[in-house]
Parts: C-alpha cells; sequence; structure tokens
C-alpha cells in the first residue's frame, strides 16, 4: 500500500457536451508505484488527456476513486485539491506554460509561494532545482530568452522544487526538436534513476520508449499494459 | 501570495503600458486632483481671509460699533440696506458713552472716513481714503510708522491739521522728496505730512498703502463725515475672550443709551473678524460640501474604468490563471493577486492625482495672494480613497479570475 503513488479503481468520468453525454473514461483501474517510469499513451479521444487531469487533480470523476499517496483525493473540495496540485503533483506541458514576464527563477519559486514558504527558503530551493536540470546560468533570464530545451528544464525544475511525490508531464517533447527532446527524456532518466516517480502522457512511441512501463488506454478503457524489456537510453 | 509581489507585478504592468494605464487611470487621477486642490485651496482661502482679510480690515480681537455692518461678504437684499439707512448714526456723544463706561480694558479709536483728493505742488493723489481718527488707532490696525511720527492726543482735542501719510502717497506726490514736514492741501486747506507709515502691501491686489491719517476733529473732517457723527468706534481688547466680553458690554450699553426695549431689536451693529467672515464660510461650506460629491463622481467613473481594464487583463492572462492554479494557488490566492493588482493600479492614480493636485495648488499660490497649503489630511484620505476604490473596483474581475475552471484556463490562448 505505502508504494502506491496512485491507485485508480473503476475510474470514470462524463461530459455533458451540449444535449451529448460524452463518455471519456469508462472505469480504469491502473495502479503506479514508486519510482516507476511509466508512459500513457492512446489515440486521441482514447481517454488519456482526461486521465491525466484526473491524476493531476485539475479535475475530479465521476465515477470511482483516485487515491493519490494512499488519500483518497475523488472527493475534495477545490482548495484541497488545490493543496494537493501543489504538494504532490509537479506539472511538465507540452507549452512549457511559463510565466512570460517573470524570469527563470520566479517561475521556479511559484509554487513555493502557494505553498507559504518563506521568501529565503523559496529563492535557495528554486536555485537548487535550477542547478539540478543544468540551468545556474539561466536564473535571470525570461523564458523568451531561453531555448526551447532550455525552457522545458525551467518547468521541469518548477515541477520538482515542491518535492512532488509525482512528476506528471503531457506531452512534454511535443514542442521540440528531436536532437532537445532526447536532452529532455535524459532529465527524466536521470530523476528516474534518482528515484522519482514519473508519467509522462504521449502519443509518440519514441518518447514512450524510455518509460520502463507502456499503458496505452483506448475509448476510455486499459487496452495494455506492458513492461518495456529494452528501456531507451 | 505575499502582497509584495502582486504590487510589483501590477507597477511592471503599469510600466509596460504606460499610454493604456495612464488612460485607465485618469478618473481616478482627476477625483484625486480635485480633492487635494479643493481642499487646499479652499484652506489656504480661509487663511487668508482669517490672517489677511479680517484681521487686516478690521484688526485682531478688535470689534466695531457702527451703523451698519462696514465688510460683507454674503448678499445683503435691498430691503436690509434701507433698514440700516434708517437707523440713527453713531454720534460723538454715543462713542463718548462708550468708552466712559466701557469696563474690559480696551483701546478705543473714534473713526471716520472717506474718499478724498490731496494735492502737492501742482500733484494730484486722487481717491485717497482719508481718515479721521486718534492716535490709538494706529495700534488697533498695527500700522507702523516708517518715519516721523503719529499725531497726539492734544493735536486729536484741538484738530490740528496734520497727516500721517500711507507710504505708496508719500512715494507719489513727493517722488523721493522726504514727505516730512511739507505741506499737502486737501479741498485747498493746508495740512503738515508728521509721518509716513510702513508699508503693508495688498489685499486681493487692492492697495493697502493709499491712505491718509489725520486726527478726528481736524478741519477736514466736515468733507468726511457730518457734524458730530462717526462711521465707526473701533475698540481693541487684549485677547479675544475679552473681546467678546468688551462686545457684549458695548451692546448692552448701547441698548441702554438708545432705551431699546428687550424685544427691539439692535439699531446698531457690532462686527468683529470672525463676524465679517460669516458670508465667506458659508461659501466654503458649499465648497466642502459640493466636494464629496465631484470627487465620488470621477472616482465612481474611474473605478468603472478600472474594473474594465481587469475584466480585461484576467480575460488575457486567463492562461496565467491556469498555469497558477495547476501550481497550487487556491481560489483566494488568485482572488487576491488581481484585488492587489487593481489596488496598486488605482493607488498609482490616486499618487499622480495628488502630485498634480499639489502642483495645482502650487501654482495657485504662486500666481495669487492665497496661500495654498497642502492639508496633510487630504493627502491622507486620497490615498485611502485610492486603494478602496481599486479594491471595490477588483473584486467582481478577480473573482471571475478566481473562479475559472483551471483546465480550460490552461487551454486558454
Amino acid at each position: 500500500m505505502s508504494d502506491r503513488v496512485i491507485h485508480v479503481e473503476e475510474l470514470a468520468r462524463e461530459y455533458l457536451m451540449g444535449a451529448e453525454r460524452v463518455q471519456a473514461l469508462r472505469g480504469l483501474t491502473l495502479t503506479i508505484r514508486r519510482n516507476e517510469y511509466v508512459a500513457i499513451m492512446g489515440p486521441s479521444g482514447s481517454g488519456k488527456s482526461t486521465f491525466m487531469n484526473l491524476m493531476g487533480c485539475l479535475d475530479t470523476p465521476s465515477g470511482g476513486s483516485y487515491w493519490l499517496n494512499g488519500q483518497e483525493v475523488s472527493r475534495l473540495t477545490d482548495d484541497a485539491l488545490a493543496r494537493v496540485r501543489n504538494k504532490e503533483i509537479g506539472f511538465v506541458f507540452q507549452t512549457f506554460n511559463l510565466l512570460p514576464r517573470a524570469t527563470a527563477l520566479h517561475n521556479v519559486e511559484l509554487p513555493l509561494v502557494y505553498a507559504g514558504t518563506s521568501a529565503r527558503e523559496r529563492r535557495q530551493r528554486a536555485e537548487e532545482a535550477l542547478t539540478r536540470v543544468g540551468l545556474e546560468n539561466r536564473m535571470h533570464h525570461r523564458p523568451n530568452e531561453l531555448s526551447g530545451g532550455q525552457r522545458q528544464r525551467v518547468a521541469i525544475a518548477r515541477a520538482l522544487v515542491n518535492r512532488p511525490s509525482l512528476l506528471l508531464a503531457d506531452e512534454p517533447t511535443g514542442n521540440l526538436d528531436s536532437t532537445t527532446s532526447e536532452e529532455i527524456m535524459r532529465v527524466f532518466a536521470e530523476l528516474h534513476r534518482q528515484g522519482q516517480t514519473i508519467v509522462v502522457v504521449t502519443h509518440e512511441p519514441s518518447i514512450a520508449a524510455h518509460a520502463e512501463r507502456v499503458v496505452v488506454l483506448r475509448d476510455g478503457r486499459l487496452d495494455s499494459d506492458t513492461r518495456n524489456t529494452q528501456v531507451a537510453a | 501570495m505575499p502582497v509584495f509581489e502582486a504590487v510589483r507585478m501590477a507597477l511592471r504592468t503599469i510600466a509596460a503600458q504606460k499610454l493604456k494605464s495612464f488612460f485607465s487611470l485618469i478618473g481616478v487621477l482627476i477625483g484625486v486632483t480635485f480633492l487635494i486642490a479643493v481642499v487646499s485651496i479652499v484652506q489656504g482661502m480661509n487663511v487668508y481671509m482669517e490672517d489677511q482679510f479680517a484681521n487686516r480690515l478690521i484688526g485682531l480681537n478688535t470689534f466695531t460699533l457702527r451703523r451698519q455692518p462696514g465688510i460683507n461678504t454674503g448678499n445683503v437684499t435691498e430691503e436690509t440696506w434701507r433698514a440700516w439707512q434708517r437707523r440713527p448714526r453713531i454720534s460723538y456723544d454715543d462713542a463718548d458713552y462708550v468708552a466712559e463706561r466701557l469696563h474690559t480694558p480696551a483701546l478705543i479709536a473714534r473713526y471716520c472716513a472717506d474718499r478724498m483728493t490731496l494735492n502737492y505742488n501742482g500733484k494730484v493723489a486722487k481717491d485717497i481714503d482719508l481718515q479721521g481718527t486718534e492716535p490709538s488707532y494706529f495700534e488697533i490696525k498695527n500700522i507702523g510708522i516708517a518715519s516721523g511720527r503719529i499725531f497726539t492726543p492734544q493735536e486729536v482735542r484741538v484738530g490740528a491739521p496734520v497727516l500721517v501719510l500711507g507710504s505708496e502717497i508719500g512715494e507719489k506726490l513727493f517722488e523721493g522728496l522726504d514727505p516730512l514736514g511739507k505741506e499737502v492741501t486737501i479741498r485747498g486747506l493746508p495740512y503738515r505730512v508728521i509721518g509716513v507709515a510702513e508699508r503693508r502691501g495688498t489685499l486681493f491686489g487692492i492697495s493697502l498703502d493709499k491712505f491718509a491719517v489725520m486726527p478726528f476733529r481736524a478741519p477736514a473732517r466736515r468733507h468726511i463725515c457730518p457734524l458730530n457723527i462717526l462711521d465707526e468706534l473701533q475698540i481693541k481688547a487684549p485677547n479675544p475672550d475679552l473681546m467678546l466680553t468688551a462686545m457684549a458690554e458695548t451692546e448692552a450699553l448701547m441698548r441702554t443709551r438708545r432705551g431699546l426695549k428687550p424685544s427691539e431689536e439692535n439699531n446698531f451693529d457690532l462686527q468683529n473678524a470672525s463676524g465679517a467672515l460669516e458670508g465667506w464660510k458659508k461659501i466654503s461650506t458649499v465648497l466642502f460640501t459640493a466636494l464629496p460629491g465631484l470627487v465620488a463622481i470621477s472616482l465612481v467613473v474611474g473605478g468603472i474604468v478600472i474594473m474594465n481594464i481587469m475584466l480585461m487583463a484576467v480575460a488575457e492572462r486567463t492562461r496565467e490563471i491556469g498555469i497558477r492554479k495547476a501550481l497550487g494557488a487556491k481560489r483566494r490566492d488568485i482572488l487576491a493577486q488581481f484585488i492587489i493588482e487593481s489596488a496598486t493600479l488605482s493607488t498609482v492614480g490616486a499618487a499622480l492625482g495628488i502630485g498634480t493636485g499639489i502642483g495645482l495648488a502650487f501654482l495657485v499660490r504662486a500666481l495669487t495672494p492665497l496661500p495654498a497649503a497642502v492639508a496633510p489630511w487630504s493627502i491622507g484620505l486620497a490615498v485611502a480613497l485610492g486603494v478602496l476604490v481599486g479594491m471595490v473596483a477588483g473584486v467582481y474581475p478577480a473573482s471571475r479570475a478566481s473562479k475559472l475552471d483551471p483546465i480550460t484556463a490552461l487551454r486558454a490562448e
């Protein structure tokens, strides 16, 4: 139990699109343990984005249950979910989602601001996180002064700064060229080696190949759950 | 969400879009400018009216006994005016009666004045305020002597033809010559200049130095007052309390002397500096009553403009709000951020308004005789109003921002 980071049972999510009911997720059961590196795949409409939002506590399910680190989070209030997002989850987005007017350092400090960390500790931890992704010389640059790969590293530093139990990446290389993509995937591999639990949502097999486990969704259900015998370097 | 960070972010936004910010702040700016400028000018006017106008025209701790008010700052109806004209005038005997019986220690000056023409050696000074009075008058009005001397009680008693000139006449008639000892004629009668007064300056741009003072029994008195009649009796007490005592005493004495029944109104007038200011006080009260309205209208308009700017900001920054929520911002964090931003915006407007308001006040001080002085409380009030307007204007946009769904917000362009 204690090493289950994510455990979902019969997880379902329905949307109302006008008068029509759309079942994006139709009863998904899955467990992700500590220090696993999982890729979630599936064609568009398979429910992987919905699952990603639910895992990230950005959304609540319409059926089933979700335990994050043993805490049932499927019925939490908005503010409680905000706290969970802040403490337990580090997001990495396809479009980086950095604040354009803030420096790299300030972007990384942001989760700590909402955690109520003191200014001094905030700065120290943000500097550490940026150093960890190799950006110690870019701390005072704004996103538009950084390359795509550097921006994504800032986003990774931001995701890690609150020491979350889960790093959740949504198409993290979608906006990057192949060389840079490889660079980012090496960062992920290193974080995984250090013990970080990572979930990457992607539709690119080459990215999924870096994970040790690949979960494929289809029509809102689990299609396959396989272990990569050969993890890409 | 630390307040400081939100304030800094708001300031950065303002700096990035100077013109747009200026237009969005102009409502608050104008409102606060109004507040500061009007308060400073009206208060300056108050100081001026009290220090300069009333105290220099009537004198400090001084009141006058007259047939009718000498200074009217309010409106006087035709009817009131006619009633005043029917009152008996103040006679020499009235003055003696009051002077002999007044217990309160006070300086008393009998006084009469009118416009006269002065001649010297072919030169003419027209429209000179010729005042017939006693030596105590100089002390009551605080008129200093620049050269020569004032006349003596003996000269008053015998009605000696001597003059003390205001500084402007001295310069005009004698052009650099020493006026002392020179002979000036008034309606053909010779007067010897025995003194020249110190400069008194101007009041509302009118010179206070175009006067000549003579003993009230001097020959020219018949040109300025009817026989045995005075314009007024000036009475100065050592302090404001004694002035009020002396006023009450004088009122009682005059009523007795005139044989007025308790039901009858005074048929004479007692006026002191604060009485002379009644009309002005009405005006300043009206200004201070209208001011909140003017300020409120500008601030409401300013608040609405800021609310719109903030709604636009929320729309433009939907994605940012999504990011912040994903990173753990609670509703109240987003709410606080936008309210603080709105308050900062409005406070900057208020600060600019304080600047222009003070500027206007200084301009008025430089260009007019009014000592317009910025009241510290008005600055405090302006800052408080700025913060308040911004916070109120920010509530609705901030609440919209805080209720955004993080997933939708993250997808926004």
